[in-house]
Formats: C-alpha cells, sequence, structure tokens
C-alpha cells in the first residue's frame, strides 16, 4: 500500500485518495461555440505516460485537491503541493 | 522406521497430547508439531502426491515441506492443506489430520494406479491431450482426480480478528542468531524494534544445530539476547510470518493464534527492514527420490534436537557440502548407523565424521532410492547398495530472500556459493545472514549488527565465503534413469523439465507454467533452484543466465479469513442506518439496502404486493407517510453560488426566488445524466441540492472539485447535511389537513406554501422546513427536523392522522407511485447515454446562454442523433406485466435488432392494470404505436404512451 501525503493532513494510505485527472488539462472556454476536436480531447485523450508524472488527487477525508507528483514505475511519490499559493 | 528417543528434545513428555491420522488414534507431546508426532509414531506415508498419487512422507521440518500437506481438524473447524510441520499440538485441542489426495486413506489410495500408467502423463499432458474436442468434457474426471484437500463451505472463523497496524523504526524478520543479534543492536541503539519469528520459540537454526554465538552457548545467547531486546524496549512477535512487502515498504505479517485465538493480520511500517531469514536446504535429485524415508538433512537434525525423534536406524547421508557432517554426527550420536555419501572427492571434515563412527564415502554419490513404500537401500554411481531406513539429502542452500525481491531486489547467480543472492541493495532493506549468503555463524552475526548499526543503511558488502559450506554441484541430470523428483509438490520430474526446453518452454516462468513447477501451497521452496539447474543444463545455459520466477507474496498460504478480518457479512459492507429505524421495526416494516442505506421495504404482515397495495391507496385516497431521510441535503453557500450553481446544473438555478425549489439534472462533461433531484434557494447566497441518496457523496465530491478546480474557494462553501437533518414526507389528498394537526409554527396555506415552495418554521422548539414537493403525484409536504426529533415528528404523524387513515410508506410502494407519474430514477430509468432531451427536458438545451458542465457534449452529433433512446411508457396490451429488462425489437431484414427495453415496472392499484417505463428509440414520437418486446425467449406486446399514466395535468398536486 503507497503512502501519499496531503499537503492538508499529512502522510496517509493511498485508500484515502481518489484519483481526480492528468495535471494540466485545461476546460475548454466557449461552451456551444468549442471545436469538436477540441472537447473529444478534453473528455477523453490522456498522456498516459510512463514514469514521472503529476496528477490531481483528492484526499477524501479532507476533500481538498492537490497535486501530486510521483513516479508510476518506481512508485516514488512526492509530498502533494496545494493548488492554491499559501493564503490565497 | 522413525521413533521418539527415550530422552532429548525440547517437547515436554510431562504432557502427552492425543490426536489422530486418517482416523487411528495417536498421542504426541507439548512441544511437537503433527510432522514430528507422525514421525515419532512411526508413520511413514502422509499423504499422495498431486498427480501420481505416489506415496509420499514428511520431508522437511518447516514451512518449505512439499509432502506433509494435510486437512487438519482442530475443534471441529477444518484447515485445508495445512503443513503438518508447522501445526503445533496443543493441549485441551482436539486435532484430527486426514491425509489428502488419497481415498480412503494415504496407506490404500485407490488411485493410486494412476502411477502405473505415469509414462503417459508427461507434463504437459492435459494441454495436449484434453483440447479436443473440448476440455470442458474432461475436466469434472480430471479434477476429481488432482488436486489436494478439501474446503469445508460451511467453516467461518469463530471469532475473526482485526487487521492491526503497526510502526517501528527497524522490523526485523527472524529471530535466528542474524535477526536476534541485529535486533538487539538496534533496539540498544535507541531504536524502536519489532522481531517477528514464524516460530513459537525464538532461536531459529540454533534451536538444533546449537553451538557457540559471540562466546557464549546457544541456549544462553539466545536468552541473553532475549532479555537484553526487551531491556532495551524491543518487541518480540513469534508465531508470526511476514509473508509480503508491498509498496512503499508496508510489510504484512500473519501471526497464527495459538491455543484456539483467531489468526490476525498486522501491517508493519517499518524504516527499516532487516530480512534475517535463513535458508532453505535444497534436495539431492536421484531415482525415486520422492520414497517416504527420503528427507533433508537439516530435518533429521531439527526432529532429532526438537522432538527427540530419530528418523532412521541406518542412515545414509547424501551431500555435496560440509552442513551435513554435523547432521551425521548427531544421528550416530543418537544410536544410528550412519553412512556420509559425498560427491566432493576430498571432503575437510572427513576425517571429523569418521571418528565420530560416521562412514564416509567420498567422491560418491546416490543415484537411487529403492523401497516400494519407503526407502530400504540407496545405490550409489559405483553400483555399491546401502541398506538403509532413512536417506537425508543435502544439495546445497537457498537463500530465503523473498522479501527482498519483493521489494524487487533482484538476485543474482553466486557460482562459488551454488546459490542466488541479493544483488544491489535496494533502500531502507538490508538481507542478513544466510538469507544473504553468509553461512559462517560469528560472520552472519557480525553482519547483521553492522546492517542496523547506521539507520536504512544497506551495509557493508556481504561477507560471503564460500568456503563456509564448500558446496560442489550436485545438479539434477537425466543420467539416473527412472523418476528423479525435481518439486515433490507439483511432481514434476528432471525428465519433464527436459520436455519443457525441448517444446521450447524455455523461459523459466514458461516452465513454471507448463510443468507446474515451483506452484502450489509450498511455491517450490525445496524445488526452484533445481529445476532452474536442470532447465539450464537442458539448454546448455548457466543457472544465471536462466534467473528465478518473479517473487510475490505471499510467503506463505495466508488463509483470507485473516486478511478479512472483521469485513465479512454484515461488516463486509456497512449498511447506513436510519434514525427512524426502532420505530419503522415496531411498525412491522421490512427492511431492505437502497443505495446503502437500511430502509423500510413494506410494513405490515402478508406479502409484499397485498402491503404494497395497501400503502398505494393511502397515498392516493388518504395520506401517507415516507421515510425521506437519505434524501441528499448539500448546502452551497457563499457569494458566488448562485454562478456555481448555474454553472453545475442543466436547468438555470440563478433565478430561482428564495424559498421556491426548481426539478433539474446535473450532467456529466460528457452530457449524461449524472443525478437529478430538487434545488432550493435558501437565500441569496445559499442553496440546498436534495440529490438522490445513492449520489450523495459523489455529488458532494463533485461539488468539491469544481469549486476548487474552476472557482475561488474562498467565496465558496458546501456543506453535507444530508445526516444532519430526518425528513418524513406527507404525501396523500388528506395531507394538508394532517400537516394542520402538526401544530408546526409556519404559515402552510396554499398561499404562503404553493407547490415547489418552502418555508422554514419550528416543530417542538426546534427548527423545521416544510416543503411543497412531491414524488408521489399527490400534494405532498415535506417536513425536516433534526435527526434527533425524528422519532417525535414520525409519532405525532402517525398519531395525529389515524383517523384519516393514515399510513406508513415503503419505498417499495413508492417506486410503483412514482412509475406511475413517470418520475425516473437516474441509473435505473437512464444508461450510460441518457441525456436530459431523451426524458423530455430539451427546453434548456436550446435556450441557455451560460456554460454548463456538460452543454458542448449536448450538441454532437450523437447528441443530435434522430434515433436516440427516449423516456417512454409502455402499456401491455394483453394485460401480462412487461418484465423489466425486456426489448423492444424491430425486424431488420431477417434479424431482430433491439429498440431499447423496458426500465421499469410494477403494478398499478390505481389503475388497475401494470404501468413500466422504458428507453425506446425515437420513443416521444412513437406514442400510440403497438410493438414488440421479448424477454429470455419469449415475445410480448405494448403500446408506447407519454411517461406519465397518472393524473397527466397534476391536478392532484393541490387537491
Ligand atoms: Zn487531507
Amino acid at each position: 500500500m503507497q503512502i501519499f501525503t496531503c499537503p492538508f493532513c499529512g502522510a496517509r494510505d493511498e485508500t484515502e485518495f481518489r484519483f481526480m485527472g492528468e495535471a494540466g488539462k485545461q476546460r475548454p472556454e466557449g461552451g456551444r461555440a468549442v471545436g469538436e476536436a477540441e472537447w473529444a480531447a478534453y473528455l477523453y485523450l490522456q498522456r498516459n505516460e510512463k514514469g514521472p508524472v503529476r496528477e490531481i488527487w483528492m484526499h477524501q477525508p479532507c476533500g481538498e485537491l492537490f497535486l501530486l507528483a510521483r513516479d508510476n514505475v518506481t512508485h516514488a511519490a512526492e509530498p502533494g503541493v496545494g493548488l492554491r499559493p499559501e493564503g490565497a | 522406521m522413525a521413533r521418539r528417543l527415550p530422552q532429548g528434545g525440547r517437547i515436554d513428555r510431562a504432557r502427552p497430547i492425543p490426536f489422530s491420522f486418517d482416523g487411528k488414534a495417536l498421542s504426541g507431546f507439548a512441544g511437537d508439531t503433527l510432522a514430528s508426532a507422525l514421525l515419532a509414531n512411526g508413520v511413514s506415508t502422509v499423504g499422495r502426491s498431486f498427480k501420481y498419487h505416489r506415496p509420499r512422507g514428511v520431508f522437511g521440518h518447516w514451512t518449505e515441506e512439499p509432502n506433509a500437506i494435510l486437512d487438519v481438524t482442530r475443534d471441529g473447524r477444518r484447515e485445508p492443506d495445512a503443513r503438518a510441520t508447522t501445526v503445533y499440538l496443543e493441549e485441551g485441542r482436539t486435532l484430527a489430520a486426514a491425509s489428502v489426495n488419497a481415498a480412503p486413506d494415504a496407506e490404500r489410495d485407490r488411485l493410486a494406479v494412476i502411477d502405473a500408467f505415469a509414462r503417459f502423463l508427461p507434463a504437459g499432458f492435459y494441454y495436449k491431450t484434453f483440447l479436443w474436442p473440448r476440455w470442458g468434457l474432461f475436466e469434472p474426471a480430471i479434477r476429481a482426480m488432482a488436486g489436494l484437500g478439501r474446503l469445508d463451505p460451511g467453516w467461518l472463523p469463530a471469532a475473526p480478528a482485526a487487521p492491526c497496524n503497526r510502526a517501528c523504526d527497524v522490523l526485523v524478520v527472524g529471530a535466528g542468531p542474524a535477526g536476534l543479534a541485529a535486533a538487539r543492536s538496534a533496539a540498544e541503539g535507541g531504536r524502536s524494534v519489532l522481531l517477528v519469528d514464524d516460530r513459537r520459540e525464538p532461536g531459529g537454526v540454533l534451536l538444533w544445530r546449537g553451538g557457540e554465538v559471540e562466546g557464549q552457548a546457544a541456549e544462553a545467547w539466545i536468552a541473553d539476547t532475549l532479555a537484553a531486546i526487551a531491556r532495551a524496549g524491543g518487541t518480540v512477535m513469534s508465531d508470526t510470518t511476514a509473508y509480503g512487502v508491498y509498496d512503499h515498504g508496508l510489510v504484512c505479517a500473519l501471526q497464527r493464534g495459538a491455543e484456539g485465538a483467531p489468526d490476525r493480520l498486522w501491517r508493519i511500517r517499518a524504516g527499516h527492514i532487516v530480512v534475517a531469514a535463513g535458508a532453505i536446504e535444497r534436495p539431492l535429485v536421484f531415482a525415486d527420490n520422492d520414497l517416504p524415508g527420503v528427507l533433508s538433512a537439516e530435518a533429521g537434525l531439527a526432529y532429532l534436537r526438537q522432538y527427540g525423534v530419530l528418523v532412521g536406524e541406518r542412515v545414509v547421508v547424501a551431500a555435496n557440502n560440509d552442513a551435513a557432517y554435523p547432521v551425521a554426527l548427531a544421528l550416530r550420536e543418537a544410536g544410528a548407523h550412519v553412512s556420509l555419501v559425498d560427491n566432493r572427492p576430498a571432503p575437510r571434515l572427513r576425517r571429523l565424521a569418521e571418528d565420530g563412527g560416521v562412514a564416509v564415502l567420498a567422491g560418491e554419490r546416490v543415484v537411487r532410492a529403492e523401497g516400494r513404500r519407503a526407502v530400504r537401500a540407496a545405490t550409489l554411481a559405483s553400483g555399491a547398495r546401502i541398506e538403509a531406513d532413512a536417506l537425508l539429502v543435502s544439495g546445497g542452500f537457498t537463500p530465503t530472500a523473498h522479501l527482498y525481491c519483493q521489494a524487487k531486489g533482484k538476485l543474482a547467480w553466486d557460482d562459488a556459493l551454488l546459490a542466488f543472492v541479493p544483488g544491489a541493495p535496494v533502500e531502507g532493506v538490508s538481507v542478513v545472514g544466510a538469507a544473504n549468503g553468509v553461512f559462517g555463524l560469528a560472520a552472519a552475526v557480525a553482519e547483521a549488527r553492522a546492517a542496523v548499526a547506521v539507520p536504512k543503511s544497506g551495509g557493508a558488502p556481504a561477507a560471503r565465503d564460500p568456503a563456509a559450506l564448500d558446496a560442489a554441484p550436485a545438479w539434477p541430470n537425466g543420467d539416473a534413469g527412472g523418476r528423479a523428483w525435481i518439486d515433490l509438490q507439483s511432481d514434476v520430474t528432471v525428465k519433464d523439465v527436459g520436455i519443457a526446453a525441448r517444446e521450447n518452454y524455455a523461459s523459466v516462468e514458461h516452465l513454471k507454467r507448463y510443468t507446474t513447477l515451483g506452484m502450489a501451497t509450498d511455491q517450490g521452496k525445496t524445488s526452484n533452484v533445481n529445476g532452474i539447474a536442470a532447465l539450464a543444463a537442458a539448454t546448455g545455459r548457466a543457472p544465471g543466465e536462466v534467473g528465478t520466477t518473479t517473487y510475490r507474496p505471499p510467503y506463505v498460504p495466508v488463509p483470507f479469513s485473516a486478511i478479512a478480518g472483521l469485513r465479512g457479512g454484515e461488516r463486509m459492507n456497512p449498511v447506513r442506518r436510519l434514525p427512524l429505524e426502532a420505530r419503522h421495526r415496531a411498525l412491522g416494516a421490512t427492511l431492505g439496502e437502497y443505495g446503502g442505506w437500511l430502509r423500510p421495504a413494506y410494513y405490515g404482515p402478508g406479502d409484499m404486493t397485498e402491503a404494497v397495495a395497501r400503502e398505494i391507496r393511502a397515498a392516493r385516497e388518504a395520506v401517507a407517510v415516507f421515510d425521506a431521510s437519505p434524501l441528499g441535503k448539500i448546502e452551497v453557500i457563499g457569494p458566488d453560488a448562485a454562478r456555481f450553481m448555474d454553472f453545475q446544473s442543466y436547468m438555470t438555478l440563478s433565478t430561482l426566488a428564495p424559498g421556491r425549489m426548481r426539478y433539474g439534472f446535473m450532467l456529466e462533461e460528457t452530457g449524461i445524466v449524472f443525478d437529478d433531484g430538487v434545488v432550493s434557494r435558501l437565500d441569496e447566497n445559499r442553496f440546498r441540492v436534495s440529490c438522490s441518496t445513492s449520489h450523495v457523496a459523489a455529488m458532494h465530491a463533485r461539488f468539491e472539485t469544481w469549486r476548487q478546480d474552476q472557482f475561488d474557494p474562498a467565496r465558496l462553501f458546501i456543506h453535507n447535511a444530508t445526516t444532519h437533518w430526518a425528513t418524513l414526507a406527507v404525501s396523500g389528498p388528506l395531507s394538508r389537513l394532517l400537516m394542520e394537526r402538526l401544530s408546526i409554527v409556519a404559515d402552510l396555506s396554499d398561499a404562503a406554501l404553493p407547490h415547489m415552495a418552502f418555508v422554514e418554521g419550528r416543530f417542538a422548539g426546534g427548527p423545521a422546513t416544510v416543503a411543497r414537493v412531491s414524488f408521489t403525484g399527490e400534494r405532498g409536504y415535506e417536513v425536516s427536523v433534526p435527526a434527533a426529533r425524528a422519532a417525535e415528528l414520525h409519532e405525532r404523524l402517525l398519531a395525529a392522522g389515524r383517523d384519516l387513515g393514515v399510513a406508513p410508506l415503503g419505498i417499495e410502494a413508492l417506486m410503483a407511485l412514482r412509475a406511475e407519474k413517470g418520475f425516473v430514477v437516474v441509473g435505473l430509468d437512464t444508461d450510460g447515454t441518457t441525456m436530459p432531451h431523451d426524458l423530455g427536458f430539451g427546453g434548456p438545451r436550446l435556450k441557455r446562454t451560460g456554460d454548463f458542465v456538460g452543454k458542448r457534449s449536448l450538441f454532437t452529433q450523437a447528441a443530435e442523433a434522430a434515433d436516440r433512446k427516449q423516456l417512454v411508457g409502455l402499456d401491455t396490451v394483453d394485460g401480462a406485466p412487461l418484465p423489466r429488462g425486456a426489448h423492444v425489437v424491430a425486424r431488420d431484414g431477417g434479424r431482430l435488432r433491439s429498440e431499447g427495453f423496458v426500465t421499469s415496472s410494477y403494478a398499478s392499484p390505481a389503475l388497475r392494470r401494470p404501468v413500466a417505463l422504458g428507453l425506446v428509440a425515437r420513443g416521444a414520437a412513437r406514442h400510440g404505436e403497438e410493438v414488440t418486446l421479448r424477454h429470455l425467449g419469449r415475445e410480448l406486446r405494448a403500446r408506447l404512451r407519454p411517461p406519465c399514466a397518472y393524473d397527466a395535468k397534476g391536478d392532484r398536486l393541490n387537491a
């Protein structure tokens, strides 16, 4: 069982966390005007890289999203980083 | 034949313990294992082999045992496939052991005849022979012949134990000399230490090999070291096997319950794992080396020193290394006649052995064991024959580095040690002593102390000294003739490995799967390296080039009951409980699980159909009370709440006036309906979302995600108040009358409280919210009070409505009521393709200008397709109910094609006919059309209609 570090609660078992998506994906602006290919890429395309990845996870007990940099081969995981700067 | 010596061993002869084997009453002593007690009683055949039903005896002395696999029933509970070598006899507990894969018993197995056909059953036999016409025809008979123990389907752990967590600086695995030394050093160095050992008594190899450690006799050194560990605050857990290393250094250990206590799983997080698990002796491989009476040499010594059992009177010890010499000498000293057959031409301990009365035949090896049911003699390469009733074999030692491998360590072949040993260090893991290929006692202890001297270091490079064992190659080869067994548990011979190699199963992983070498309960602890060497020889490679199979947890079989712990039965997936559960039970409710909650399905005596009809009548003709407490109540609060709700919802919500409510959908970004529900606007900056019961957690997480990702979290707050409130839905034409009798402090008049409005008032001195909503189609009120006041509200409603004919309403009746009205249940009447316009809610899609979740997806080619499945009602044509799941079919040329299916189907007492809902292609434009349905081979007819079958105008909402 892996240990991830929530920036708010500290180190916890992986079962407390939920994967939300790859980091860096932007929701296309424009509603109905967004191009079909752009919208399809937003919905369905993942980078799915091997090795070091940056992902958004939620720590379910506290409900906070954060950035998790980890390696999906070695399973090394850096401490999570909050999505907003301190005090914002 | 093996026998118990009059004295010696670590058993307590004052405490005899009866047990049985294959129905025969036998007796052992406290301290015995089942295997030692069987040997002490002269039992030579303990079971039949997996494939050929050959008689097999005890081979090993601990977890490596391949043969003595028994069904063990203790105090009436059966453990299948237990290793007799690790089952202790215990005072006050009955123990009945039965041999496996043998009928009627191990001595007289009827299927032993299979062995005569063995040459027709080589590796891959089943794969090749029964492929045609199909495996399924042969499988039952083959399965009945093969296999090991029998499961007891009624077995349940008497008292399952919850898994426990534990953290420590240093976890030491194995309480042999290296492990004890490491634990002591680490504990005295101020670190928190946990030492786990799978035996009942710490000491490991010292328990039977003895010797001198750090200037002390073994016994005294063990006692002193344990005392020192305890003094320094360390913990020692015996009967505990660390069986697996998982991600981020999690170690799982199984603590076997002694004296009838349940097994317990430990999850251990250690800063530093020290693997001191010792080594396992390898057999020598020669013809008929599987006969009862052939044991590992180490086992021969262990049975003598630990249990006072002499494995034979005339013993041949066959070896390729020095470790067998003390074994031969100890057995000689215990009274056996001992010959030592050593394949090395000039063993350096020869003189020592001969001085002790052991005949040494150097440069010689055993090529065949003779005997029918048990060993009677050994034939040597020279042709010489030595009579023997026990043949002890030592083909070198295999380091027990499983945990290192599971931690992603890679083994390397050491050609001088003739063993796979740990290669590059793994961070946080040290392997010490024999597990690391360090076989000298002093060197192992020194290495262990050094490994823990610096926290988390891998320690110094191993001081491996090939001279410690001085092992010479003695690998299996095909020259012996006859059948030479590599894997005793899986019945794999040298010839089988040759066949696999010839058929190009040359990778060690393929070899394993083709021959089953290294599979089953022992996972090849005694056989893997010999198998690798045999494959290497057959393919012209070195063992290091062949490599090992992947090591995976568990090291020993672990009962699922220990892993599950308390998560069984009701605790497997605990239901959520209503505050009113006791009152529902008092009203005769039949409770069931709905959306994770235990809720009343229906009330009162009689079968469900009658009860549901009764409740529906009350709701349609009088008044009924439904416990809607689990309905979601998620509050969205803050200056950006209205903007947030507009973005989240398919319907516009910012235009909702405070005090008003609106029904609508939340979509996925794919445009698919995620949930439906009613949203209330509490004030300018505060909304309450009544999502479906089963969607509460997901809706909360969804709101949080969007709040943090796309909004300013400082201007929005999401609060899940679902369980704070209990909600009772009062529904029916007499509901207003009943509400007026409740003495709720609020204006409940239709002017102040029209349909889809709510007021906040007081009930019994506390807050209460009354909302005009209806899931039944009748005039309805939802009264929410703090959960603690739920019972009072419920009692008052039922008491005040007695003369009105009030009845409690279960969820089954409610489901029928809403189906009459054509109200959908998301996930039941919708699926993973359903968009809001498929449900008749196309307005916002076309009219809304702003963006919202899922909007773009409502305008794709698929979303605009003409043949989308749309919500319809279905009326049976011939009166037969339409089963849920029945498909509406169309003829497409000669073939039937599904156009949709029935999603809900109920009897409707109000309409006196069945009602059904479904999703049907172009359904909204096909009202009135008669269609054909098929269900499980039956054909039915139905007419499509609008979803609402009852009070389409909605007059009854204000009746
Ligand atoms: Zn957290």
